[in-house]
Order: C-alpha cells, then structure tokens, then sequence
C-alpha cells in the first residue's frame, strides 16, 4: 500500500522530469478543458461534452498544420500555431454548438446530446486516421507528424511542457476576471442561479447567453485538443484522449466552477494521471486504480457541496418538459 | 346567519360528512371546525372566497391531508383516510384545478396510473369506452394528453375518476379553465350525473354556478362554515353577505388581528384616495391598454378587449379570482408579457414586484448588491463598477429601511418582509413613472405585510409613480387602493365604491360574477 503511494507520489512529483515533464503535461489539457466544462456549468448548461469538443479540435488542428505544411515553402510557425489554435477553438465551438442548436430547436437536453457527440467525435477520429488523415504508407491507423513549424514549443529546455499549459492559465486568468468583473460574466452568473430571476428581474436574454456560453466552452475544448496534437502527440491517433473531457468534469466539481481553483484541480488530477501510470509501472498496480480514486472524488465533492448543479440540472429537467 | 340551520341530513342518505374540520398549518388556521353533509344524488356547492377553506376543506376529504380534528364519514360510516387512495377505495374522485396528467403518456395510460396488477392497454381502453359512452363524457383512449384541449383534459380526469367507480365526484373549480360554452357543458353533465344518482361537490367562486346546478350550498369563510343549506332556502343577497361577512347580525367575526390591522387603515387609505384622485385626473395616464386581448399557450382567453388607463399618482387595486385575468394583466402592463391583440402604451420601463419573489425577483445566493444589479442585468455593458453598486446598494438599504448587515450577504439571509422591501425599492429606483406589484405579502406575517403595504401608500417621488396593484386578499387591496378594477373571465371593469367604506358586497360580487347578466347561465336556462 505505502509502496503504491509511493510510486504515485514519484510518478508525478517525484524529480524534475516527473513534475515538468508528465505532471504538468497531463495538466495543460483539464486546464482549458475543466475551465470549458466550469464555464458551461456555471450558466446553468451541462455540458458533458468536452471529450468530443476536444477530440473535433484535435482533428482539426491536425488536418490545418498538414495542409499548412504541404503548401510548399515554409509557412513560418508565428503563422501555423495560432492558426491550429483557432481552427480547433472553432471545431470545439461548432460540435457544442450542434448541442446548443438542438436544445433550443428540439428541446434537446444538452447532457444527452453531448454525450453522444462524443460517440460520434471519437469514430470521426477513426475514419480520419484511415482515411483523409492516415500517413502516407497507409499502414498504420494514425496522422503522419505534423511538420516541424506546427510542433508548439516547451517552455523548458529538456522537458516536455509546452506552450498549450500557459495558454491554459492564461484563459483561467481571463475567465475569472470576466466572470467576476464584467456585464457578460455577471449575466452568466445570473443565468446559471436563476434564470427565471434573470428573465424576469433582469430582463436577461437567456437563451442569448447560454448560447454563447455553449461556444465558448466548447471553444475551449477544441483549444485543448489542439495544444495536445501540437504539444504533445504530434500526430492523430485513436487513444489521443485517456478521457481527458470526463476527467475535465472532475476537475470542474472539485474546483467548485471557480476559474482559480481549476489550475489547482487540474495539477491535482495531472498528477494522478503521471503518477498512475509510474504506479503500474513500479508498483504492479493496475492504474484503474486511480479512475476509482478520480470517481470517489467526484462522489464526494457532489455529495459535498454541489447542490447548484443538481438544481441546475432539476431546471433544465422541468424547463425541458414544457 | 352564523350557523345557519344544517339541512337535518339522515344518515342513510348521506353520501359524504364532514363535522368539525379543523387543519392548522403551523400557526395558521386554515380550518377552524367546518363541517358540511353532501347528501347522495345531489349537486353540492362550497363557496367561499380565495383563501376561506374550500380547497383544503375539500383535501380533507380526499385524503390528501389529515385534519388536526373533526369526523368524516362516508355513505354514514366513520372513515379515516391515510391517503387519497384510502378515499378512492370509497369511492371518492377529485379533479383538481391543475390536472394531475402526464402529458407525454395516452390517455389509456394516464387512467392506469395508480391501479394494480397488470396493465394492459386494450381492456383498459375498453373499460375507458364503455364509462365514456355510459356518462356521455367523449374522450379518446388512445390520444396523448399533450394533444387535448383543456377541455378535453378535464373529460379523462372526470373519467379516470368514474373508471375507478367514484361515486362521488369533487370538481374544483372545474370552469376556471373552459370556455363559457364549455363551462355550460359541463354544468349540465354534473347535473345529470346527479339526477343518475351520482354525488358532485362544485367548489367554485362563481356564485351563480351555484345557484344553477347545486341542489345545497355550503360557504366557508376563514375557516368556518358560515351558511350550510338547500338553494331554495337561499337567496343570492344572504349568500353574498355569508361570503364577506358583511350585512346584519352577523356572526362570522373577522379573526380579531386582521380587524385591528385592516379596520382602520381601510379608511385613512380612501381620505388619501379622494385627495390623489383630485390631482392625477388632469395628467396623460402612464399605462394604458386599448381592446388588449390575450389567449395564453393552451389556448384559454384570459383577457377579452381590455381597456384601461393608469394615471400619475393613482394606486389601482385589480381583484379578481385566479385564473380570470389578473395575473396576465399585471404582467401585460410591465411588459413581461406581449398581448395576443390590442395595443399597450408604457414607459420603457416599468417596475415589477412579482409574486414568487424567490424565484423570480431575487437570486438568494447572490448578494444583496448583485440583487440591485440584476434589474440592470439586461444592458449592462462592459466592465463593473463594483465598488460604486455597493454605494448604491447601502444608500438604498438605508433609504428603504431595509433591515440588513451590509451589501455583501447574501440576499437568503433576509427576512422575507426586508427581502420584499429591498425588491420594491430596487425597482422603483430603475422605474420612476410606473410600478406593478402582484401578492405582495405574499408568505409574509402581519407585520411585514402591514409594513409593505403602508410603503405602497406611501410612495413618494415627483410626479407620483403610476402603480398597479393586485392581491388575492381584498382587504389588502381596498386598504391601498385609490380604485379598483374586477377582472371576471376576461374582462376588466371598475368596481364603483360603495357608500359605506367597509361595504365589501359590490367588490365580492364583480369578483363572483354575480353582478352581471347571467351570460353563460343563461344559455342555460333557456
């Protein structure tokens, strides 16, 4: 047991390699990704969609820094990275926004909507990596590497954090002034507590904000799955996401929807991950282990203190009915 | 006329008894030993205003609620309900005013609801037609109840009771949502389901309902049965005054609270009124509608061609039952709600204290600055000025005596009466011209309704805002009001005050509809 723990704890703090090159590369996508999920949740919209959010983002950034790369010359990377970041914050964007356009069209709840756009984002993936986006020997299931201007740079000499982890905390940063000290921030706000106080006290275009909340979550989602291919991967496989977009919705919990706090959930769930897999490796534990640990947290912080989104969900519920 | 004499009912012919009903809820008497005798094969009417007993008198009956104290017998024997299926079991059926159906399901499945053993579809729908055909009461088993009209929702409730072998049938408020054609329908159903034998008790407001199908009238007032009779032995003046507890000798006594707090503010409110009345009338009215007609999403006309004018400085008290329009009204003028047809004239904004304050005034998580906030919340741009709304929400708190900490707790640590205080404010600080308010006092106690409604007097500014103003309490609105409108079924008409300022009669009566040309009724008569 002692030995186990052991073995997590070396796995993701354990040396420099461990913190700067598993932990806080595990990281970097539940930051955007659970600051994705928070921000939804936060306008009263359960969003449990990120994977496929990210997954469309992945694909995305993937087929621009290819087509990018085989446009003869170089384009210079100043050019390829920011455009990965946002093709992929606009594939994310979209795939919530289908989301968003059935719920309001059809009245759709949005729970079941994203979860299935997941199914649909993750056998996306697999067509593209036998088809439009397989490497040009046509053997294996998998992208051919993204050529050298569209790999994202570390930050570390010799280790492997990359650039999506600043723009992770960055957007944390942004999100929490924005909801704190901003019109927009306080309609969302608003909205997600009550939107019949909204409607009716506030005159609040409801669905207007939820909308635009939906995007931009989204948007986040795809941002993380284009940090991750340009950061991380390097290339487009199946198994790019260990179901970093469920894992976002633990971090979201834990950090009770507050933009601050998701930095340190993140790291904290990052760490599970690196460390999970050292504990397999070390250890001789299976790392499933650990999704029993991630799932006892996410019990407990809803039995704990997460009445908000139940009633949110209880809302959405009644509201779906009429 | 207190205890009026009970019809001397024999056991054998009584179908339901209710003696010495008595239900508290906390501190609040909602029945103080009611009784009434629903004799077998007639049609039986309780009567009674908003908030007199009728509904919980008759979940007592039901089985929805044990009463603190009193007997109920059926067909002459004792009974004691656990809950309402103990009630069906002895053959009592209710149809609520807000039916109890699934609208997704069909109405085959809506009757099998609540039964036992296996369900199976054909011989229920079967059982369905064959009670259908027998009473004369069309419905269609296989439809989904999402595609019936209101009508037709309360056919498959009436159904679903008879399905279940009720004998006797408890209709509650059963016109409030039909037509008058449809109204009349339904009245002549329940008398013949009567004249076949069967048992009807008709809670209603609407007097003359009453004194159409009902072979006995019952009226309730706060609490207490008041008049329990046969029509014949009744005239409408005498049931009138048994609903308001007005005219001679009477002996149902207002609770003595209300009387201390109610009485005398009654008239300092019309010594004011007679005064504003004088300056407002040469000013251009702030409100206004012209022929506004509104069918709500079930297609029920809850406003028929209204007109009205609201001037600066007048108080307008609307009274009117629920479901006959004021709710729609209110919310027409502050602009919550687009009319049908008809044109309404309003300043662009117009304060509004709804009566679900939680749940639609305030965000009690949020603090009390960001409550003040939320009513700019729809146009507020760019970055904000915290510091500044703090400001405004301390000067606020101060001016509206608003008994609070600071800015910053959260508005669900208020009182109920400071957290209505603070909304009235917020509101009239964003609208000067026009204010609308519905139930104020909603679950407040004596004191902070009496406070709210002193503010609502008292409001000041120059010119004086426009307000409407409408309770389910009739004193609360005469003791504020500078004039008064009735909405009966749709229309909107001035009730002319009385002489003598504690007169209630020609407001209970244009709330009961009894002081019109028989309309719907007539029709029936001919």
């Amino acid at each position: 047991m002692t030995e186990a723990l052991l073995a997590l704890w070396d796995g993701a703090f354990g040396s420099s390699y461990a913190i700067w090159s598993a932990t806080l590369v595990r990281s970097a996508p539940l930051l955007l990704l659970g600051l994705g999920v928070a921000l939804a949740f936060r306008a009263g919209v359960l969003n449990i969609g990120a994977e496929g959010q990210f997954l469309m983002g992945a694909i995305s950034a993937t087929a621009i820094a290819q087509s990018m790369g085989s446009m003869g010359g170089a384009v210079p990377r100043i050019v390829v990275i920011p455009m990965m970041a946002l093709v992929g914050a606009l594939a994310g964007a979209s795939w919530a926004g289908i989301a968003a356009w059935v719920r309001q069209r059809f009245g759709v709840l949005e729970v079941i909507s994203t979860i299935m756009l997941n199914f649909i984002a993750l056998a996306s993936i697999s067509w593209m990596v036998r088809g439009p986006l397989q490497e040009p020997t046509r053997i294996y299931p998998q992208s051919a590497e993204i050529p050298g201007p569209a790999q994202w740079p570390f930050l570390i000499p010799g280790q492997r954090l990359h650039l999506g982890f600043v723009i992770g905390l960055l957007a944390c940063g942004i999100a929490w002034v924005v909801l704190t000290r901003t019109a927009i921030g306080f309609r969302i706000r608003a909205v997600g507590a009550s939107r019949s106080a909204a409607t009716s006290a506030g005159g609040i275009a409801v669905a207007g904000t939820v909308l635009r909340v939906f995007l931009v979550s989204g948007a986040c989602a795809g941002l993380a799955g284009a940090a991750e291919v340009g950061g991380v991967t390097w290339a487009l496989y199946e198994g790019i996401s260990p179901g970093y977009g469920y894992t976002a919705i633990a971090v979201a919990l834990l950090a009770r929807l507050h933009p601050g706090w998701i930095i340190v959930s993140a790291i904290f769930f990052g760490a599970l991950e690196a460390g999970a897999s050292a504990m397999q490796r070390d250890a001789g534990i299976p790392s499933v282990v650990v999704q029993v640990i991630v799932a006892l947290v996410i019990l407990g912080v809803l039995a704990g203190s997460q009445r908000r989104v139940i009633a949110g969900a209880a809302t959405l519920g009644a509201e779906a009915r009429r | 006329m207190s205890t009026e004499p009970v019809v001397a009912t024999p056991r054998d012919q009584e179908a339901l008894a209710l003696e010495g009903i008595t239900v508290r809820f906390g501190s609040v008497t909602a029945l103080d030993g009611a009784h009434c005798t629903i004799r077998r094969g007639t049609v039986h009417a309780i009567l009674g205003e908003n908030g007199a007993g009728k509904s919980t008198l008759m979940r007592a009956a039901f089985g929805w609620l044990t009463p603190d104290a009193g007997t109920l017998r059926v067909h002459g024997a004792p009974v004691r309900f656990q809950s309402s299926a103990d009630a069906i079991a002895q053959g009592i059926g209710m149809v609520h005013q807000h039916f109890m159906l699934i609208s997704a399901m069909t109405v085959t499945e809506n009757i099998a609801l609540g039964g036992q053993g296996r369900f199976d579809a054909s011989t229920t729908a079967a059982r369905i037609a064959e009670v259908a055909t027998k009473t004369g009461l069309p419905v269609d088993p296989t439809a989904r109840v999402r595609d019936l009209a209101v009508s037709a929702q309360q056919r498959v409730e009436i159904v679903k009771a008879l399905v279940r072998e009720a004998q006797i049938l408890i209709l509650d408020e059963p016109t409030a949502v039909l037509t008058p054609d449809q109204a009349t329908e339904l009245l002549r159903w329940v008398r013949s389901f009567a004249d076949a034998g069967g048992t009807v008790v008709l809670i209603t407001h609407k007097l003359r309902e009453a004194f159409t199908v009902a072979d006995d009238i019952t009226v309730l007032r706060q609490g207490r049965t008041v008049v329990s009779a046969a029509r014949l032995a009744l005239s409408e003046s005498h049931v009138i005054e048994a609903l308001t507890g007005t005219g001679t000798g009477t002996g149902a006594t207002p609770a003595s609270v209300e009387a201390s707090t109610v009485g005398p503010t009654i008239r300092s409110a019309r010594i004011s009124s007679e005064r504003r009345m004088v300056d407002h009338i040469a000013d251009a009215p702030v409100l206004r509608l012209d022929g506004v007609s509104y069918v709500d999403a079930r297609g029920v006309t809850r406003l028929r061609a209204v007109d009205l004018a609201v001037h600066p400085g007048e108080i307008l008290g609307v009274i009117g039952v629920e479901g006959s329009g004021p709710r729609e009204l209110l919310r027409i003028l502050a602009g919550r709600l687009a009319p049908t047809s008809g044109r309404v004239t309003r300043p662009d904004v117009v304060g509004f204290v709804p009566e679900d304050r939680l749940h639609d005034a305030v965000i009690p998580t949020f603090s009390l600055t960001e409550n003040l906030v939320l009513a700019e919340g729809g146009h507020a741009r760019g970055w904000m000025d915290w510091s500044r709304w703090r400001g405004v929400t301390r000067d606020l708190l101060a001016t509206a005596d608003v008994r609070a900490v600071g800015p910053d707790i959260p508005m669900a640590t208020l009182s109920g009466g400071n957290q209505q205080r603070f909304v009235i404010a917020r509101e009239r600080r964003r609208a000067t011209a026009a204010l609308i308010v519905e139930n104020p006092t909603r679950g407040l106690d004596l004191n902070a309704s009496a406070r709210i409604l002193a503010d609502l007097r008292t409001l000041g500014g120059h010119p004086r805002p426009a307000v409407v103003f409408h309770s389910t309490d009739l004193d609360e609105v005469l003791s504020v009001a500078t004039r008064v409108v009735v909405c009966f079924d749709g229309h909107v008409a001035e009730v002319q005050p009385p002489l003598d300022p504690n007169d209630r009669t020609p407001y209970t009566r244009a709330m009961t509809g009894s002081d019109r040309p028989g309309g719907e009724i007539a029709a029936e008569r001919r």
